[in-house]
């Protein structure tokens, strides 16, 4: 057992016996209390409860889980009961104490895996850098002068890390996405709709999903499988059957047609996104290039959806609580309260519209592939960058190749690539609603010919 | 939109709202404002049928 072995492989030496859930949490405990103080990963640790939760585990006689012992930990937009609910920010830490675990937490707990605390994020989730004013910024794993990425930013540095073999994010634009490309991970948004949301801490409601991010793809397909399911406590989740896919993710890709996403998703790419998503298009023989319709449109829509719908959850505290807020987020809630409300009806009609353009893509093929991110993990504090050759306010726009995707709620694995320049970067392997299944099977396709990996990073010695 | 209107829209629309603006947000909020206003501009010259329905509830 290393820092770096998977959840699976945890869960079989559990339950077989080979090891104790106990012996897992000390040693995980134990590398959380020396490198967090480097990666800022973590907002809460919870020692006692995880290791009584472990005692729990191996002293029940009952099968175990195929998460058991699996430490785990959550973006502090998730309810853990006991912690006010953070969401990034300073306002909400006078919150009272969440008096229940979300559902997703319990949903993992019952497959035998254990909370061992909360991760750091961007505040009330409206980035993608990672950085927070209030508790610092997560750091990337592989150079911690480097962003980890938001606004899961906490989440991609634990496990990229090897704080944790997984942990949770959510994703409105890109932000599970976006740390699984800068920290070297594989990242799962599923199916809009597919995993329940209750218990969490709202940003966009038109676009928030929850999922998780690991090191294999073996590990997100377990994660998965264990937290799907209706729950009538959001109103978003539908009720469809559950649909493990641990089981098929060695299906292989027989029958399945594959392309690359052309156009707009070149357009503004780094060399680097470039070499990826090349190099993922020859692994899986994926030579068509199809163009997205007005994918441009599609991120203009999502950004004024999400702007509006920011300012309109945050107006009271906008209005009361003005200096508690991160300046950077703020600023932009701010602004989002002055667009005109016929853009946003716009903007949702044409989401009906593009949803049904873009399905009509996927009587072609079966996935499409996209750049995650525009350039490998920036600087912490860089506020430019350069996208399509014109200098851009970085914050706003790491999310340019996520946003067209998760504006209609489409199922997307994030799968990471080593790069020239020595940092990993994620390629999107999008698929059809509902077919989480397929996105998976690539995605581990990728993994067992080894074009995809998630890299060690070098934290010790 | 040149910076008179978007500072007019900024003081009206804030004072509207019930937000106390202070000066040194000014400049942020002001970019802020422009990239939204471009997006949004972007969204409403489509051309849309009438009968579209909106997706203010989504099922993928």
């Amino acid at each position: 057992m290393t820092a770096f072995t998977p959840a699976a492989e945890i869960a079989a030496a559990v339950a077989s016996g080979r090891t104790t859930a106990s012996a897992v949490m000390t040693a995980c405990l134990d590398r959380i209390e020396r490198l967090n103080p480097v990666l800022n990963a973590f907002t809460a640790v919870l020692a006692d409860r995880a290791r009584t939760r472990a005692a729990v585990v191996d002293a029940s006689r009952k099968p175990k889980g195929p998460l058991a012992g699996v430490p785990f930990a959550v973006k502090n937009l998730i309810d853990i009961k006991g912690l006010p609910t953070l969401a990034g920010s300073k306002i909400n830490r006078d919150d009272p104490p969440a008096t229940a675990d979300a559902p997703l937490i319990g949903r993992l707990e019952a497959a035998g895996a254990i909370l061992v605390g909360a991760l750091n994020m961007g505040e009330y989730a409206y980035d993608f850098t990672g950085e927070n004013a209030h508790d610092g910024p997560s750091r990337n794993p592989h150079d911690t002068v480097r962003m980890s990425g938001g606004s899961s930013g906490g989440s991609g540095s634990a496990v990229g890390g090897g704080l944790v073999p997984l942990a949770l994010g959510s994703d409105t634009n890109g932000s599970i996405r976006v740390p699984a490309s800068f920290c070297g991970l594989f990242g799962l948004k599923p199916t809009y709709g597919r995993l329940t949301r209750a218990g969490s801490f709202p940003f966009v409601s038109s676009l928030d999903h929850l999922g998780p991010l690991a090191r294999t793809t073996t590990d997100l397909a377990l994660a998965y499988d264990a937290m799907q399911g209706y729950d009538a406590a959001d109103p978003v989740c539908v009720d469809r059957p559950a649909d493990p896919v641990a089981a098929r993710l060695n299906s292989g890709l027989s029958g399945l047609r594959i392309a690359s996403a052309g156009g707009y998703f070149r357009a503004g790419a780094s060399p680097e996104a470039l070499a990826a998503l090349d190099v993922v298009a020859a692994a899986l023989a994926a030579s068509e290039t199809i163009t997205i319709p007005e994918a441009q449109r599609a991120r203009s829509a999502a950004y004024i959806i999400t702007a509006t719908e920011g300012a309109a959850l945050h107006l009271d505290r906008l209005r009361t609580r003005p200096d508690d807020f991160d300046a950077d987020v703020r600023d932009r809630l701010i602004a989002g309260t002055l667009i005109p409300a016929a853009a946003v009806m716009q903007a949702q009609k044409f989401r009906r519209w593009y949803r049904d353009e873009v399905l009509k893509l996927f009587q072609h093929v079966d996935a499409v592939l996209a750049p995650a991110t525009p350039c490998v993990a920036p600087l912490i504090g860089q506020k430019t960058f350069v996208l399509d050759g014109k200098e851009m306010p970085l914050r706003p726009n790491i999310g340019v190749y996520t946003q067209p995707i998760s504006f209609i709620g489409l199922p997307v694995v994030a799968v990471p690539l080593p790069t020239a320049a020595g940092l990993p970067i994620g390629v999107q392997i999008i698929t059809a609603p509902w077919r989480e299944d397929l996105a998976l099977r690539i995605a581990r396709t990728l993994e067992a010919s080894g074009v995809a990996a998630a890299p060690l990073p070098k934290l010790e010695g | 939109m040149d910076d008179p209107l978007l500072d007019a829209l900024i003081d009206a629309g804030t004072a509207m709202v019930g937000i106390k603006m202070k000066p040194e947000w000014r400049q942020a909020v002001r970019m802020h404002l422009t990239i939204s206003l471009g997006h949004a501009a972007t969204v409403l010259e489509t051309d849309l049928p009438d009968h579209l329905d909106p997706a203010p509830v989504y099922r993928a």
